[in-house]
């Protein structure tokens, strides 16, 4: 049977995009779900995420038992977790952006606005940059995706970032521990590089 | 490396078939968005450009359906522009499957439109569209295909929308679209030495060199052109590789 993908729907994200490309990868089964039941009960769970920290935590928490099943399914019963753009911004303790606001809380880390000290850096970054492993993070390759943000996490050791780009001094481009990864880039949009990443985790076993 | 400089061709639509875009490759339904969007994300240009030209209600409704079916078989960001005349219309566009909208005329008359659209959904989705013609030693800003000029400065327009919330400038001169004379340098350099937004350089461009001039003359952070993709005149391939010859960062895989 057919592995069920959970794509949360909070009113937050590019939902069509992802969806097409979860399907251009080969997943068979994606529900796209506003249910915590359907999350707990699902063997992947994706997690996209557009627009501002604040509002995307808000539209997640209204959904009942939402963050609850997402703890339970990630940090309990280790189901592997995608989360992308603002989904993976999600995942740390907190964001500056446009006040302060709390986060999942499940990778040490904060988000905040980039501020490169090369003027000719433009913010937000948006376009086409490298992904730089760190070590041998799992799903993740060395190549270029397609970046679109004006905040970006930091954490004080760096310990659960997994993957940098450059854009006037190191961003984060991808953090995770155990069976959870968040990507910042957009894989739906990052063509071959993005969509054999997503078939990467479709196939993941941590 | 670094932030690659972005190759964005561009594909003018009007009541939901391409009047402006790809006419050298055998394709089934050559009117059809999407079908030409194809051709470019296999092509691996590193953004689409749809640029909605239609002027009745029905014919946007259209769009969204060419969005929708754009974003189901390419896999890379589709910037949608065109008519966009409230945060409304901009939600159903990136429901759909676009990833920024751009607004001209309607944030001409009510520059808060984009404070609105930023608010909602991120000012990284948000482009603030200008298009500009020489005047009075300056530019202004002309609406309707430019042809009617508001007086409006055209720099200063471009300081306001940045400052509002849009993520991304797309700066036309109507001056060169569509003469292949190159893009008018000064003024997208003017713009884009102002803001702390990047500048897509967009109008005039008849050859690769005028794409190399745009970054390092001009300083956009992305070259737009129609007509010298469209007509196979040029290839993104060959596009990239002279950027790269100058020494502009371009995409590699």
């Amino acid at each position: 049977m057919a592995e069920r993908i959970a794509l949360i729907d909070y009113g937050a994200g590019n939902l069509r995009s992802v969806h097409n490309a979860l399907l251009a990868a080969g997943a068979g089964d994606v529900a796209v779900t506003d249910s915590a039941d359907i999350v707990r009960a699902a063997d992947r769970i994706v997690l996209p995420g557009v627009g501002a920290f604040g509002a995307c935590m808000s539209g997640l928490s209204a959904l009942p038992g939402m963050i609850a099943a997402l703890d339970e399914a990630v940090c309990r019963k280790n189901r592997p977790f995608l989360g992308i753009c603002v989904g993976m911004q999600l995942m740390v303790d907190s964001s500056e952006e446009h006040g302060s606001h709390k986060g999942l809380g499940w990778i040490d880390g904060t988000v905040r606005p980039l501020a490169p000290s090369d003027p000719q850096c433009k913010v937000p970054h948006m376009g086409w940059n490298d992904v730089i492993p760190r070590g041998a993070p799992p799903l993740l390759e060395q190549g270029e995706a397609y970046f679109l943000h004006g905040y970006a996490v930091e954490s004080d050791d760096g310990a659960d970032i997994l993957a940098t780009t450059d854009h006037g001094g190191p961003v984060a481009a991808a953090i995770g521990r155990e069976t959870m990864i968040g990507v910042q880039f957009h894989p739906e949009k990052s063509q071959r590089y993005g969509l054999a990443l997503l078939e990467r985790f479709l196939k993941w076993r941590p | 490396m670094t932030l690659r400089t972005r190759i964005i061709p561009c594909l003018d639509v009007r009541d939901g078939r391409v009047v402006k875009g790809i006419n050298f490759v055998d394709l089934a339904d050559a009117g059809d968005p999407v079908e030409q969007a194809r051709v470019y994300d296999t092509a691996q240009a590193d953004e689409l450009c749809f640029l909605d030209i239609t002027a009745s209600h029905e014919g946007r409704e259209t769009m969204i359906d060419i969005v929708e079916r754009a974003a189901a078989v390419c896999f890379m960001p589709l910037t949608v522009g065109g008519g966009v005349g409230s945060p409304d219309d901009a939600r159903k566009l990136l429901l759909a499957g676009a990833d920024k909208v751009a607004v001209n005329s309607a944030a001409v008359a009510r520059p808060e439109l984009i404070r609105d659209m930023a608010q909602r959904f991120g000012s990284q989705c948000v482009v603030g569209s200008i298009d500009a013609r020489a005047k009075n030693g300056g530019w202004e800003i002309f609406t309707h295909g430019g042809r009617r000029n508001t007086g409006i400065d055209a720099v200063a327009h471009a300081e306001l929308l940045a400052s509002l919330g849009a993520g991304e400038l797309l700066v036309t001169s109507m001056d060169r679209d569509g003469t292949k004379d190159g893009y008018d340098l000064d003024l997208i350099r003017t713009i884009a030495d102002r803001v702390t937004v990047p500048v897509v350089a967009s109008g005039g461009v008849g050859s690769l060199d005028h794409l190399v001039a745009g970054v390092i003359e001009g300083h956009a952070s992305a070259v737009l052109a129609a007509s010298i993709f469209h007509f196979g005149t040029h290839s993104i391939a060959e596009a990239r590789a002279k950027l790269a010859e100058n020494g502009i960062p371009v995409r590699r895989n």
